[in-house]
């Protein structure tokens, strides 16, 4: 209520002002998918003022792979998190969370779901962080896309509540998507948002999303969720489970994990892996860090690069370049000229013979 | 009214908006703001985020090897 005094000031009311109230304030997750931008345009079409946030862990798959690699030029180079909260009509605030993320990947309380993918502990983490965005920017409630039913480990009725509570969320937490569903929370309890129009949709069939974005107006969106983290990935886990083993430390820096997710990865020796370009793009990323690692590349024929990860000595080198021509255009000739620049030291060429593929044993793919 | 440089060079989605977001906050209204970036994907993020938040971007600039954009700056953005 405005006051008629203050400070011992009189101040006048103005009758409009009397009849107009503030909307309600609700931070929505942005993932970039389909389920959090129908959310979030289900919660603007009650009149409540949303903003989007989204949380950058490194695991990303869209936005890193697009830009790396050549052969995805058919796909927009956009961020899918900044443009479906355009499409909704809200801004969106993303926000660094690497080096916070680390312990939820290390030491997930909930444990890992197929892969290394800490699914409930992560929700929960998103959630915490965006009530703590929420607290600090005055806004009154959260809400997500999630569906009852829809992920095996943090979208299962038992297991919201845990992320509600975990989170420190509790009754300020909304998933429009399902709520009917769920008891009632906070701003359906006062009025802020009216029950009757919040949904109850359930399990993995996708059919009711896609006919609510259709009812929308939203002919293009991302994936479904759930595809969008690398860490439900079978391949990049076994490339991260290597990297703890063999660093014999279970952490990670962002160039580590980045760098898991480019190239063939190869490892012939315990003490070294070789990660090399599949194409220009990935060529093109790999060299950027050539000056932090050992590289190899070929001189007398076209050929990818690829960086050495460990500590070398001349026989692994040999191997390493024996390894490399054999993805290079000279795979089938006699010889194949190698430069290798060791970290720190001289650059020198070699001349080696392409391991013949059944020398490559599969056990070395990563 | 000031002019500012960002380095976001090498860095992948999201980071140069997410570089150039935290720069932002702590520029007034009527800065400009140029930003370089080797990642191709900055020069629809950044005009997108641009448009979210009110700020104007008054050039683009691509070249082989990278891309520069300068926008100018509106109203403070939230605390991330």
């Amino acid at each position: 209520m405005p006051r008629a005094a203050e400070s011992g000031k009189l101040h006048f009311y103005d009758p409009a002002q009397l009849f107009m109230t503030e909307p309600r304030k609700a931070v929505a997750l942005i993932s970039g998918g389909l389920d959090s931008m129908l959310a979030a345009r289900l919660m603007r079409d009650q009149g409540i003022h949303v903003e989007g946030i989204n949380f950058f862990t490194g695991f990303c798959v869209e936005g890193h792979t697009h830009a790396i690699r050549s052969s995805k030029q058919d796909k927009p180079k956009r961020n899918n998190a900044l443009w479906s909260a355009e499409q909704v009509g809200i801004k969106l605030h993303i926000v660094d969370v690497i080096d916070e993320y680390k312990d939820v990947v290390i030491n997930p309380k909930h444990g890992y779901g197929a892969h290394l993918n800490p699914c409930l502990d992560c929700k929960g983490f998103m959630v915490r962080k965006a009530r703590e965005w929420m607290e600090r920017n005055g806004f009154d409630f959260i809400v997500t896309g999630e569906v009852i039913g829809q992920r095996p480990m943090s979208q299962r009725r038992d297991t919201m509540p845990v992320v509600a509570r975990e989170s420190g969320a509790f009754d300020r937490l909304l998933r429009p998507l399902c709520a009917k569903l769920l008891p009632e929370t906070l701003p359906e309890r006062e009025g802020w948002v009216d029950r009757a129009k919040l949904l109850d949709f359930s399990g993995r069939n996708r059919k009711p999303q896609i006919a609510l974005a259709a009812s929308f107006g939203f002919t293009e969106f991302a994936q479904p969720a759930g595809g969008c983290c690398f860490l439900t990935d079978a391949n990049y886990t076994v490339r991260l489970n290597d990297l703890w083993t063999n660093r014999r430390t279970k952490n990670y820096e962002l160039d580590d994990i980045l760098l898991l997710k480019i190239g063939r990865h190869l490892r012939p020796r315990p003490n070294f892996k070789l990660i090399v370009g599949r194409e220009e793009g990935e060529n093109n990323f790999l060299n950027g860090y050539r000056r932090d690692f050992t590289h190899l590349f070929a001189v007398s024929h076209t050929g990818p690069l690829a960086l050495v990860d460990g500590i070398v000595n001349d026989a692994d080198l040999d191997l390493a370049a024996r390894l490399l021509a054999r993805f290079s255009q000279g795979r089938s000739a006699d010889k194949v000229t190698v430069e290798i620049h060791p970290h720190g030291g001289a650059a020198r060429a070699i001349d080696v013979v392409p391991l013949h593929p059944d020398e490559i044993p599969e056990s070395w793919y990563l | 009214m000031s002019h500012h440089e960002l380095d976001a060079r090498r860095l992948l989605c999201p980071l140069p908006v997410i570089r150039t977001q935290n720069r932002a906050k702590d520029l007034k209204p009527g800065d400009t703001l140029e930003i370089t970036c080797t990642d191709p994907g900055a020069l629809y993020d950044i005009p997108a985020w641009c448009r979210m938040f009110g700020h104007e971007v008054i050039n683009t600039l691509q070249t082989r090897e990278e891309v520069r954009i300068t926008l100018r700056v509106s109203a403070p953005c939230a605390k991330p």
